[in-house]
């Protein structure tokens, strides 16, 4: 099969993610959305390795993943702790720090 | 050419006349209230042993040849950077001699008086040490041999001045006669430190010796500027036209300042400054012409001055600028004057430093007022002080036998040596001394108590009256002794030069005519101050009186020609200020105040926002990354 399809989804998934980040308010589906750009990436990375023939991109893909999940229990606990004191998930309600 | 000598002997103790004074000074001002009991008598003390030694000083140099009294001690190498060479040196010569002797004897006549002058004062060892000051910076300033050092001497005696003046600075009006004295001396001291500048400029040297050996050899448009700057110096510190306002103001002080800085010494040091620059004013017609102008305006001014005032001190204070005019008048006319210039200089430093005591011992006895419209009849309470003002009002005249007469007879003739109009001028000038002098004794001694109620006049203290009485003899036999027993002319010849010129009518004719003026005035005076009542308040009088009441509209003057303008400047400088510089400045700072208030509204707080910023800068980078492949 085209690697160069895997980068084409690869495209449609990140594409998804971002416009997901920027329409949706609800914070867990923006981020779910970020994840899934995340995703996009490393599909990107571990096709372009493939094509390339090295491990480059495989290792990276590895790496971006470890930080996604530390990004998730961090992100999460944000989320959380700001659902409970304002109850509400809205991502364009807690806009308190700004000029 | 004469002999320079070096300072052996009893020369050797050149530098401590100045020394004695100076070091009183340093010790009444800075070991403080701890010599508060008998920090006067030390003050007294150290110029009476600077005038014994002194005296010595001129026995010793009488014993010389008339060609070997020039005495020059080094005491230390001062400023030696490259060509440019001043020393701490002193010079002894025939016309430092009698300043030196002016100053100590007359100086410590006027410290003994202040012991009682200044019996009541609280802070009298401050005054003390002030006094010190300034006998220290006058002798520097005769004492010096080369024109840095004598620079040093003026500004010391323009700032013992200005602290003697503004002595009682609780008064603010002593405070702002202090300021003003400083001041205007100020604007003469610019013209010393210029006229030093082109000295060193024209002849490599600023010292006496040097620079009057080769004064010959420079061009006389240089001479003219030198003589120029150095009659603006004098003028400073003589009061001399047009920078005479100062002087009348001045009389703030306690009065023996009056008597020793405003009459005696300090403002005889511009009188010095010409006779000592004699050479250069030989050589340079146009400012010694300059110079006589000077004085004769300044002879007329403060002759008229002096007879509208109704304080005994400005009055005196405008006779003092008459009397130096006549000074500096005298050292104009050149050769034929200066000797006379300084022979008037020693009678005038005699009588007007008993005249001012007198005043003083006056005020003394009428609770410090100094209105005479409110004295009259004192003749009678203060005998010696009456008989030796007297004395000093008769010398001050120009009656023979007492010593004005003498020195300003000479003055006047060696004006009609050179010209028949400045000798008429100077005739008349005469004779207005004549009426204001006796204007003021008869409206001091003599007619009807005008005294205030709770006013009370006693004869002073004889610490007070001993320095009267021999100022008193001084301006009796000072004249004639100087002239026919010390031979003034022959004394002060090697330093200033002297020739005589024929005039076409005999000596005994100006004398006559001068006194037969002088006569005149005081009769005038007599007649309308002695023979009528003085109305205790001044009448309104005519539009001379008036005007010399306002000192001439000297202050008016200066303040439209001088301190508007400077008030103008400093406006318009703080405008540019304002305006134009801090408009700037705070237009940067407006400007990115604006800026940032305008980009902040970007940080809405909004994620989603931020996050399509991010976006679009991705999409941007990604955009120009594609078009750098493509090309």
């Amino acid at each position: 099969m085209n690697p160069a399809n895997y980068v084409l989804l690869s495209a449609v998934l990140f594409s998804i993610g971002a416009i997901g980040v920027l329409v949706r308010r609800n914070a867990i589906i923006v981020f779910m959305s970020v994840e899934l750009m995340l995703n996009a990436a490393n599909l990107a990375f571990v096709a372009f390795a493939r094509m390339n023939g090295n491990l480059d991109g495989q290792v990276v893909a590895f790496f971006v993943m470890v930080v996604a999940a530390a990004e998730v229990v961090v992100g999460l606990a944000i989320i959380v702790t700001i659902f409970r004191t304002r109850r509400s998930a809205s991502i364009d309600e807690p806009n308190l720090l700004k000029y | 050419m004469t002999e320079i000598v070096p300072a052996e002997g009893i020369f050797a103790l050149l530098w401590v006349i100045i020394a004695l004074p100076a070091a009183g000074a340093f010790i009444l001002l800075f070991a403080g209230r701890r010599t508060n009991s008998w920090g006067p008598i030390l003050g007294v003390l150290t110029v009476v042993a600077s005038a014994v030694i002194s005296v010595l000083m001129l026995l010793a140099l009488m014993d010389q040849p008339a060609k070997e009294r020039t005495v020059v001690q080094n005491v230390y190498d001062w400023v030696f950077v490259g060509s440019f060479q001043a020393s701490f040196a002193l010079q002894l010569d025939q016309l430092s001699m009698v300043f030196v002797l002016l100053i100590t004897i007359v100086g410590a006549l006027i410290h003994i008086y202040s012991l009682g002058y200044m019996s009541h004062d609280p802070d009298r060892r401050k005054f003390f040490g002030y006094l010190n000051l300034f006998v220290a910076a006058m002798l520097v300033l005769v004492l010096a041999n080369n024109y840095l050092l004598l620079y040093v001497g003026w500004e010391g005696v323009g700032l013992a001045s200005y602290l003697l003046i503004g002595f009682w600075q609780h008064k603010p009006s002593a405070a702002a006669a202090a300021k003003k004295a400083f001041v205007i001396n100020r604007v003469g001291d610019v013209g010393l430190s210029l006229a030093i500048m082109l000295i060193f400029v024209t002849f490599g040297s600023i010292t006496f010796q040097d620079v009057f050996g080769q004064a010959s050899d420079a061009s006389e448009g240089t001479l003219t500027a030198i003589g120029l700057l150095l009659l603006l110096a004098a003028a400073g510190k003589s009061a001399q036209f047009p920078l005479q306002a100062w002087l009348l103001d001045a009389m703030e002080g306690p009065t023996p300042v009056s008597a020793l800085i405003h009459a005696a010494t300090m403002v005889t040091a511009g009188v010095y400054l010409i006779a000592r620059s004699n050479a250069i004013y030989d050589a340079a017609a146009w400012a010694a012409t300059a110079v006589v102008v000077v004085g004769l305006i300044t002879i007329f001014m403060g002759a008229i001055i002096g007879s509208a005032k109704d304080d005994i001190k400005k009055s005196l204070a405008g006779s003092t600028m008459s009397q130096i005019g006549y000074m500096v008048f005298a050292a104009g006319l050149g050769p034929i004057g200066y000797v006379y210039a300084i022979f008037h200089l020693l009678t005038h430093g005699v009588f007007k430093a008993g005249l001012f005591l007198g005043a003083g011992s006056v005020m003394h006895g009428m609770n410090d007022n100094v209105n005479m419209r409110r004295y009259g009849a004192l003749r009678g309470v203060m005998g010696v002080t009456f008989v030796t003002f007297m004395a000093g009002y008769l010398a001050i005249i120009g009656i023979p036998p007492f010593a004005g007469f003498w020195s300003k007879d000479e003055i006047i003739h060696a004006a009609f040596e050179r010209n028949a109009i400045i000798g008429v001028a100077a005739i008349l000038a005469a004779g207005v001394t004549g009426f204001y002098m006796t204007r003021m004794i008869a409206m001091t001694f003599f007619g009807k108590k005008r005294w205030e109620d709770d006013a009370h006049p006693h004869e002073s203290p004889s610490v007070m009256t001993i320095p009267l009485v021999v100022l008193a003899l001084g301006s009796a036999f000072l004249g004639m002794a100087l002239l026919f027993w010390g031979d003034i002319k022959d004394w002060l010849k090697p330093v200033v030069g002297y020739e005589s010129v024929p005039t076409p009518l005999p000596t005994s004719f100006y004398i006559a005519v001068t006194l037969i003026v002088v006569i005149i005035g005081a009769i005038i005076g007599w007649v309308m101050y002695a023979r009528r009542d003085v109305p205790m308040e001044a009448p309104t009088g005519n539009a001379l009186t008036r005007a010399a009441r306002q000192d001439l509209y000297g202050d008016a003057v200066n303040d439209v020609l001088v301190v508007q303008p400077t008030y103008r400047a400093a406006e318009m400088v703080t405008t540019f200020d304002s305006k134009a510089v801090d408009g700037f400045v705070n237009w940067t700072g407006t400007f990115v105040g604006d800026l940032a208030r305008r980009l902040r509204r970007s940080q809405s707080g909004f994620v989603r926002s931020y996050a399509l910023s991010m976006v679009g800068g991705a999409l941007i980078v990604a955009l120009a990354l594609v078009l750098v492949a493509l090309s």
